[in-house]
């Protein structure tokens, strides 16, 4: 690891002006993800502004029904919340398909958001990566590219999103508060996240020196029917290959509303509105869930070594889609 | 200048801020002054030489260095001293109340839930954290919530029974 300096923030306020007076300065908060990175020297900031002692670890309900997360409240705690459990579950599974229980303690909400590629050319400063040092190539797109994008992918960078907390909150079409040097700002989820086009050294749309502060849940939670599937290499602690959010509202047998969100396969969580509206007052048959499966894989484009994730995505859609149903095979 | 020793390294051209910090570790009380890139695990193992805590990877993937923080299992790698002022820290050496053991490291004993022993702080320490959290029901549960505790000899089935024995014991 390289040398930094070190600052504690307080509030909110201080956290900012620290940061837009550092040069190449981070916030940090669990650090699971960042000191690893660090480690690796794949991030080297000069400075870091520990925000743990900013009020914003709370979970409280929000006026109209819905819940915010403090950016600081810990994955675990979240998941484990109680409200999150009865109106949420989805979130709760996914964030519990997650990481290890000794990261989920200590990883934060806020941070979830912000971790980074699991890219292991990413990871790896001895070969080139457009997303590390711009400009220099993509290992993976001719490399080994098992864990790679399916969708959304561009010609400068194939690497996925690793997270399963962020395939939930985007089916459940959270918002991201966020503040910074200009004043606080909403960004609707599907925005948070980008696909990596010619900047793949951009994760998100969050400006510089911006921090996350809460995530507010709506108060639609679809806890009556909703499932999330991971597949990986091993049944825990391991990061998706493919993983299926769905949400369904369900009235008198059709169905209302679809939310199907892949993770595992995109620069972001992949949702494709088009295909969710094919099930618009339909019936939870499986023929039904094969054409919608059908609909989002047709525009999955594989690389050599990871074909198998098409059929692995069409097939957990059909098996999500099933479960979250309640339809018998 | 001072040469350098034959075979060793050239002493290091930068320094590292430094900040004192308060912890209580395994119940005592102290003030320690540490750099601010110090991990809990660094500050454990080479600064007050409580070794029992293990650096496996260092990296968060292996679960060797897991302490209690507050109570709550962490990989004690993956974060700064200095972001923990006033904390509690437990250890593998907190456990035992003078020659009496904790009841966790007694039952790895008595089930052999171990051969070389490299990862058994760790586990023992992430079990305690386990049975704390109390989301546990099922022999599955147990298993899911311990694997981020990799034990290299294998000894998962010894490991998986202390720990359903423990939570048992701790309901009763």
């Amino acid at each position: 690891m390289r040398p930094f300096s070190f600052t504690k923030a307080g509030d909110k306020a201080t956290a900012i002006k620290v940061i837009s007076e550092a040069e190449e300065g981070k916030f940090i908060a669990g650090g699971t993800n960042l000191l690893d990175l660090m480690k690796f020297d794949i991030m080297h900031p000069a400075h870091l502004v520990d925000i743990t002692g900013v009020a914003l670890k709370n979970i409280e309900a929000l006026e109209g029904g819905g819940l915010r997360l403090g950016a600081l409240a810990s994955n675990a705690d979240t998941a484990y919340h109680t409200e999150v459990e009865k109106r949420y579950p989805l979130l709760s599974q996914a964030i519990l398909a997650g990481a290890s229980p000794q990261l989920r303690n200590k990883a934060t909400d806020g941070g979830n958001l912000l971790q980074r590629t699991r890219c292991y050319y990413f990871y790896d400063p001895a070969t080139p990566c457009n997303k590390r040092e711009p400009g220099t190539g993509c290992s993976a797109i001719n490399g080994y590219n098992r864990w790679h994008a399916i969708f959304g992918a561009s010609e400068e960078c194939i690497a996925t999103h690793p997270s399963d907390m962020c395939v939930a909150l985007a089916a459940l079409e959270a918002k991201v508060q966020v503040t910074g040097p200009d004043g606080d700002r909403i960004i609707p989820f599907e925005d948070f996240h980008r696909l990596p086009g010619n900047t793949p050294e951009k994760d998100s749309n969050l400006y510089e020196n911006e921090m996350i502060t809460a995530i507010d849940l709506p108060p639609k939670g679809f806890s009556e029917n909703f499932t999330y599937i991971k597949n990986r290499d091993r049944a825990s602690y391991s990061f998706a290959l493919v993983s299926v959010a769905v949400g369904l509202d369900i009235k008198e047998g059709k169905i209302m509303e679809a939310r199907i969100v892949l993770g595992g396969v995109a620069h972001k969580p992949w949702r494709n509105k088009e295909a969710e509206a094919l099930l618009e007052n339909m019936k939870s048959t499986k023929k039904n869930f094969e054409n919608v499966a059908d609909a989002i894989v047709s525009e999955a484009k594989a690389y050599e070594y990871n074909q198998f994730k098409i059929e692995l995505a069409r097939r957990s859609i059909i098996r999500a889609l099933m479960q979250a149903a309640k339809t018998e095979e | 200048m001072i040469k350098p020793k034959p075979n060793q390294p050239e002493p290091a051209d930068f320094s590292v801020e430094k900040r004192e910090v308060n912890l209580t570790i395994n119940g005592v009380k102290q003030e320690i002054e540490v750099e601010v890139w110090t991990s809990i695990l660094d500050l454990l193992r080479e600064h007050l030489h409580l070794t029992g805590t293990k650096k496996g990877c260092d990296h968060g993937q292996c679960g060797a260095c897991t302490v209690l923080l507050d109570g709550t299992r962490i990989n004690s790698c993956l974060t700064l001293a200095v972001m923990h002022e006033g904390a509690e820290i437990t250890t593998i050496e907190g456990l035992a109340k003078g020659e009496e053991l904790h009841p966790v490291q007694e039952a790895f004993i008595e089930h052999d839930a171990f051969q070389c022993g490299y990862c058994t702080p760790g586990q023992i320490c992430s079990a305690i954290g386990l049975i704390n959290e109390g989301k546990a029901k099922s022999l599955d549960d147990i298993r899911d919530l311990m694997s981020g505790n990799i034990c290299r000899c294998g000894a998962y089935n010894n490991i998986t029974k202390v720990v359903q024995e423990a939570l048992e014991r701790s309901r009763t």
